[in-house]
């Protein structure tokens, strides 16, 4: 099946494309972009851009963990950690009656300082810095399939809690009336965000990953006026700066995540320009 | 003045036009954090009346409604009868909350929003036709037609409230609970809820509980009126708890009920 979908990359013609690996990156791109960009809405509409962000700086502490226990995968053992750290993040600032915001700096900060505390442990933190900027020669073959049912069990979790999360960022105790699960419609959405990021931290990198999901979903915020534009607005945004942008950091010899960031962002501030013409 | 026809064909009829049949709160209390909140509260909502809950701040109006709602912990019991006293099934409650603490910025719209709440389908693939149907339904009831395609962020304080009717009607609720909805509404967008509420108590004879600050209005629009300070002060018709002695110690120095 994957040699289908590289011969038929092939008749695109496209110069970039003649290697496996930008092959690979792309689909990658395609993949995932479109999940990140869906996720992106709510996490804006909700403001949770800096709970994301510290969700993916977590990413070290998990991978640092999990050599540390000894598991294989860096993939699982980042997934893993995010889960458990995004339910609790999301279970402090509830209880907590300081602010969100300082609750989720100190969570960050947290992390950030134990993963380069146990990654440099030796002084042998170089060999990590690609999780830093992201590496798309990292994104192998098999990969791909685990991207696709993500991208395919994203998508149907998020229809379903959608709504149930819809109600819930607008009000809590009436959503509650109507009998939606309130806390456990939060912990999902949490949960399904930690999976995403975790996903794509190795090709984009700990340091761009939240712009990816925030930025596009920013920029379909200033352009539509219904739940539906949006999404479209930011899944179509976050589709065009992902291919667009590992076109470009291709021929330039660029990181990936950084060309496909900027491209987000030019969308951004063409979105503010959009909005204050219209009023 | 509101001479409505009779609702067959409507979809449901009233269960009961009688004003007898009632929601029952026996003894109810609630204690949090060690401190007791509400103390053996006992009333009736009954249906086809508007109910109003008066009382100072932190009297326990809130926790009342929330313990009513099932969201807190109470001791007690809350029963809805019927007009020979037995009790009938499950209680629907439609709930208008104090007011909506969202940001006014994102991209929904009023359809959007009652969308997600009447039909499964996530409401980013679009609105069903079906559904946009109940939607102008629900906001024809409250006289706002026009706001379903309108953002939500868009919409008066005196919209929302009525959105948030709409949606609170859809399915038609037993019991209809406002939570002090006069904040944020200046006064004629508040008359015209106040008569609205009193239309759909007309049409639909369902229990309303209101929570209110506005003594005048209460006066004006209310069946019954029950002052509560933890526990139930005074309950009866408007004019009756309006000139008690309980009233006139807890709203001493001027008629401000906050």
């Amino acid at each position: 099946m994957l040699n289908a979908v590289y011969s038929l990359l092939d008749l695109l013609g496209v110069e970039a494309l003649r290697f496996t690996f930008m092959k690979n990156a792309l689909i990658a791109v395609v993949l995932l972009t479109p999940l990140l960009g869906l996720l992106g809405t709510m996490a804006v509409n909700q403001q949770m851009a800096f709970f994301s962000d510290a969700l993916g700086h977590s990413a070290l502490t998990g991978i640092g963990l999990g050599i540390i226990l000894g598991v294989g995968s860096d993939l699982i053992s980042m997934i893993v950690f995010g889960v458990i750290w995004a339910l609790v993040i999301s279970a402090i600032k509830h209880r907590g009656s300081a602010s969100a915001d300082t609750i989720i700096s100190v969570c960050s900060s947290l992390s950030i300082a134990a993963g380069l505390l146990i990654l440099s442990s030796g002084g042998g933190f170089a060999r990590y810095s690609s999780l830093l900027i992201g590496d798309i020669l990292a994104v192998r073959e098999t990969d791909l399939l685990y991207l696709l049912l993500a991208l395919i069990g994203g998508v149907a979790l998020w229809c379903v809690m959608y709504n149930a999360l819809l109600l819930t960022g607008v009000s809590p105790s009436l959503a509650r009336s109507r009998g939606v699960p309130t806390r456990l419609t939060e912990a999902g959405f949490v949960v399904l965000v930690a999976v995403a990021v975790m996903l794509s931290i190795r090709w984009v990198g700990v340091m761009l990953i939240n712009a990816l999901l925030i930025v596009p979903a920013a920029a379909g915020r200033n352009l539509a006026r219904s739940a539906r534009g949006h999404a479209a607005w930011s899944v179509g945004i976050a589709l065009v700066c992902g291919i667009a942008g590992l076109m470009v950091s291709y021929s330039l010899g660029t990181a990936a995540g950084a060309a496909i960031v900027i491209l987000a962002a030019l969308c951004y501030l063409l979105s503010l320009i959009c909005k204050h013409k219209r009023g | 003045m509101n001479a409505h026809p009779p609702l067959v064909g409507e979809g449901r009829l009233p269960r009961s036009r009688c004003g007898l049949c009632h929601i029952d709160l026996d003894h109810i209390s609630v204690t949090r954090g060690g401190q007791t909140v509400l103390q053996d509260v006992d009333m009736h909502i009954h249906c086809g009346q508007l109910t109003v809950l008066i009382g100072q701040n932190g009297a326990g109006k809130t926790t009342l409604v929330r313990a009513l709602l099932g969201e807190l912990p109470h001791t007690g019991h809350i029963r809805h009868l019927n007009e020979t006293g037995h009790p009938v099934g499950h209680l629907r409650t439609g709930y208008v909350p104090q007011h909506l603490d969202f940001d006014r910025e994102m991209p929904l719209t009023v359809a959007d929003f009652m969308g997600a709440a009447f039909s499964r389908r996530p409401v980013w693939t679009g609105l069903s036709r079906c559904t946009l149907d109940r939607v102008r339904e629900a906001l024809a009831q409250v006289k706002g037609e026009e706001l379903a395609s309108r953002p939500l962020g868009r919409c008066s304080g005196g919209e929302i409230q009525r959105v948030l009717l709409a949606l609170a009607m859809t399915p038609s609720p037993d019991l209809l609970v406002l939570d002090e909805p006069v904040s944020g509404v200046d006064q004629n967008g508040l008359a015209l809820f106040l008569d609205t509420v009193t239309e759909l108590k007309r049409r639909h004879h369902m229990a309303i509980l209101l929570v209110s600050h506005d003594l005048q209005l209460v006066r004006e629009y209310a069946d019954y009126v029950v002052l509560l300070e933890k526990t139930v002060l005074c309950q009866g018709a408007p004019d009756y708890v309006f000139t008690s002695e309980a009233f006139q110690r807890t709203f001493e120095g001027g008629q401000q009920a906050c």
